[in-house]
């Protein structure tokens, strides 16, 4: 974990609402494993905003943070650019397990994306199921189809890809040629029935999960999550520090 | 170099800087950050004799220059932090202050009892949680109510015993004057004030419940003045937070009449800001010609009034 000030060496956007930026901060490149996340100071604002880390370039020392406007903190993060400094905290959490072998499906829901392309650039064997709203949301696609050896696309309105959800393509898959793991992130309902149809498929799942955020470290007990201890007692959990990412069977969506 | 330690209730704290409850957890998560040894106290999440769940997500909520939180005193119960904590926090040399809580009389004499023989150097009665009901802010906003749980503890406790106060009422001197009376060591202030923020395009509460505790610069002044006023009711310590973000601020709290200040939610800002502080007051030392920090508790030169 290293707090500091770094530059920002790039910054473009993916759309209207979703910004990328690359930071040059090698001490938190090098430590920084696939799912994790930084705490990215909002100038101006008080509290500092917790941001999935989507790229890990450990040997130019960068970040990829790719992130949506969703509120005033998030706008203020959004006027960020090229050569200004931000402070951050990271990495930070519990990321993915990274298996040794094995199939992969890795599912990314609108700006639940961003973390799974690290996962995806980690792992050999992966077929990436990604979902968006319309044609005009789609983010990361070239990136997952250089990173992955198959990629699904749907989108509610089928102006991209399938029309439909991501459950709606995973749930061939789980039937016709099961993978040995699934992990997702993405809105909780997409969870939800990631979830549901992972269980009744046998095939273990790990989700990443979004909670407002004060420490980010788990010291002030502010993102709480229904989980499973390691001895299987109902506890309540930390989303920063026992995750973002959690194992399905673990937490109560 | 200014000797930065501070007396207070006889336990020497190698500088006036304590982590606030309910920021800090037990210290582990920032210990792997730094060496919280740096600390010359820590005031441990509020603890209960039973493990505490707290209240549902959100309870967070960014405000101008602070934050509303409604955490609802979520922790492990008083045995857990025995068997666990107490000797992880000995072993980083920094004082532990047992931050206590709970819904009755009989709670917070039971956890006084139960920590008697531990290794803690002190005890503060959190009597001001806002975000449990009945979490003690019962207790904390009447002077017969503090005085009465306060005696209650001092009795069953074989620590020394801090109370922090709530600064939801109207006379925040008479509230200290009733605990000094019942006994209390030293005073603690501010806990949180109540606050609430509302999403316009839900209608909702940011908090899931509902209305929760501001605490960040936002509320620093209230906290300088009820220090201030506090300390000239009182003849017992007082530990001045609520806001603190810079050296500057801690001087200011220090010279308002506090012996020690807490830092609390302003480490969300800057985790490192123990370290940025202390430099600071050494700075304000050297600069000032002041051989000890403790010199300048309670130091304002206040105006004349009329």
């Amino acid at each position: 974990m290293v707090e500091g000030r770094f530059t920002i060496v790039n910054r473009t956007q993916l759309t209207d609402r979703i910004v990328d930026l690359w930071i040059d901060c090698p001490a938190l490149a090098a430590e920084a494993q696939p799912g994790q996340f930084v705490m990215l100071g909002a100038p101006g604002f008080f509290l500092r905003r917790p941001i999935s880390i989507c790229q890990i370039d450990r040997t130019g020392g960068f970040l990829r943070l790719v992130f949506e406007i969703k509120g005033e903190g998030t706008r203020a993060l959004a006027a960020l650019d090229i050569n200004m400094s931000v402070q951050l905290l990271g990495p930070l959490g519990r990321g993915f397990t990274l298996p040794e072998g094995g199939r992969t499906v890795l599912i990314g829901g609108g700006i639940g994306t961003p973390p799974m392309l690290s996962l995806a650039m980690a792992l050999p064997d992966t077929t990436a199921i990604l979902g968006f709203r319309t044609a005009a949301a789609v983010i990361l696609k070239e990136e997952f189809d250089a990173a992955c050896g198959e990629v699904l696309l749907c989108t509610d309105d089928g102006s991209a890809g399938e029309r439909g959800f991501v459950t709606d393509l995973l749930r061939p898959l789980l039937e016709t040629a099961k993978p040995d793991r699934v992990c997702a992130c993405g809105p909780i309902p997409m969870l939800r029935g990631i979830a549901e149809l992972t269980r009744a498929a046998g095939v273990p799942a790990e989700l990443s999960l979004e909670e407002r955020m004060a420490c980010g470290v788990g010291a002030c007990r502010g993102c709480g999550i229904a989980m499973l201890d390691d001895s299987g007692r109902r506890v309540i959990g930390r989303v920063c520090k026992d995750g973002p990412v959690f194992p399905s069977d673990r937490i109560f969506l | 170099m200014a000797d930065l330690s501070v007396n207070l209730l006889g336990v020497t704290l190698k500088n006036p800087l304590i982590a606030a409850s309910g920021t800090f957890g037990y210290g582990r998560e920032y210990q792997e950050l730094y060496d919280i040894g740096v600390w010359g106290g820590v005031s441990v999440k509020g603890t209960t004799l039973q493990p505490r769940d707290g209240n549902p997500m959100p309870r967070i909520a960014e405000t101008p220059a602070g934050m509303l939180n409604a955490i609802g005193l979520q922790n492990p119960g008083v045995e857990a932090f025995i068997r666990e904590e107490i000797p992880f926090l000995r072993s980083k040399g920094t004082a532990i202050i047992a931050n206590v809580a709970g819904a009755t009389l009989e709670d917070y004499i039971g956890i006084a009892e139960r920590l008697s023989e531990e290794d803690v150097d002190l005890l503060e009665l959190n009597i001001s949680c806002p975000n449990v009901k009945r979490g003690g802010a019962t207790f904390g906003v009447t002077p017969e109510g503090a005085a009465e749980v306060t005696k209650a503890v001092k009795e069953a406790s074989g620590h020394p015993v801090m109370v922090k106060l709530s600064p939801n009422v109207t006379d925040i001197a008479e509230i200290a004057r009733a605990v000094e009376a019942a006994g209390a060591d030293a005073i603690s202030l501010i806990n949180t004030l109540l606050g609430m923020r509302i999403n316009i395009h839900t209608r909702r509460p940011i908090l899931k419940n509902n209305v929760g505790g501001l605490s960040g610069p936002a509320v620093f002044p209230v906290a300088v003045r009820m220090v201030w006023q506090v300390a000239r009711a009182v003849s017992v310590p007082v530990v001045g937070m609520g806001g603190i973000a810079s050296a500057e601020d801690a001087i200011e709290m220090m010279l308002a009449g506090a012996t020690a200040v807490q830092i609390g939610a302003a480490l969300f800002s800057d985790p490192l800001l123990p370290f940025s502080v202390l430099e600071g007051m050494q700075r304000y030392c050297d600069e000032q010609g002041i051989d000890s920090i403790g010199e300048i508790t309670g130091q304002v030169r206040p105006w004349n009034q009329e």
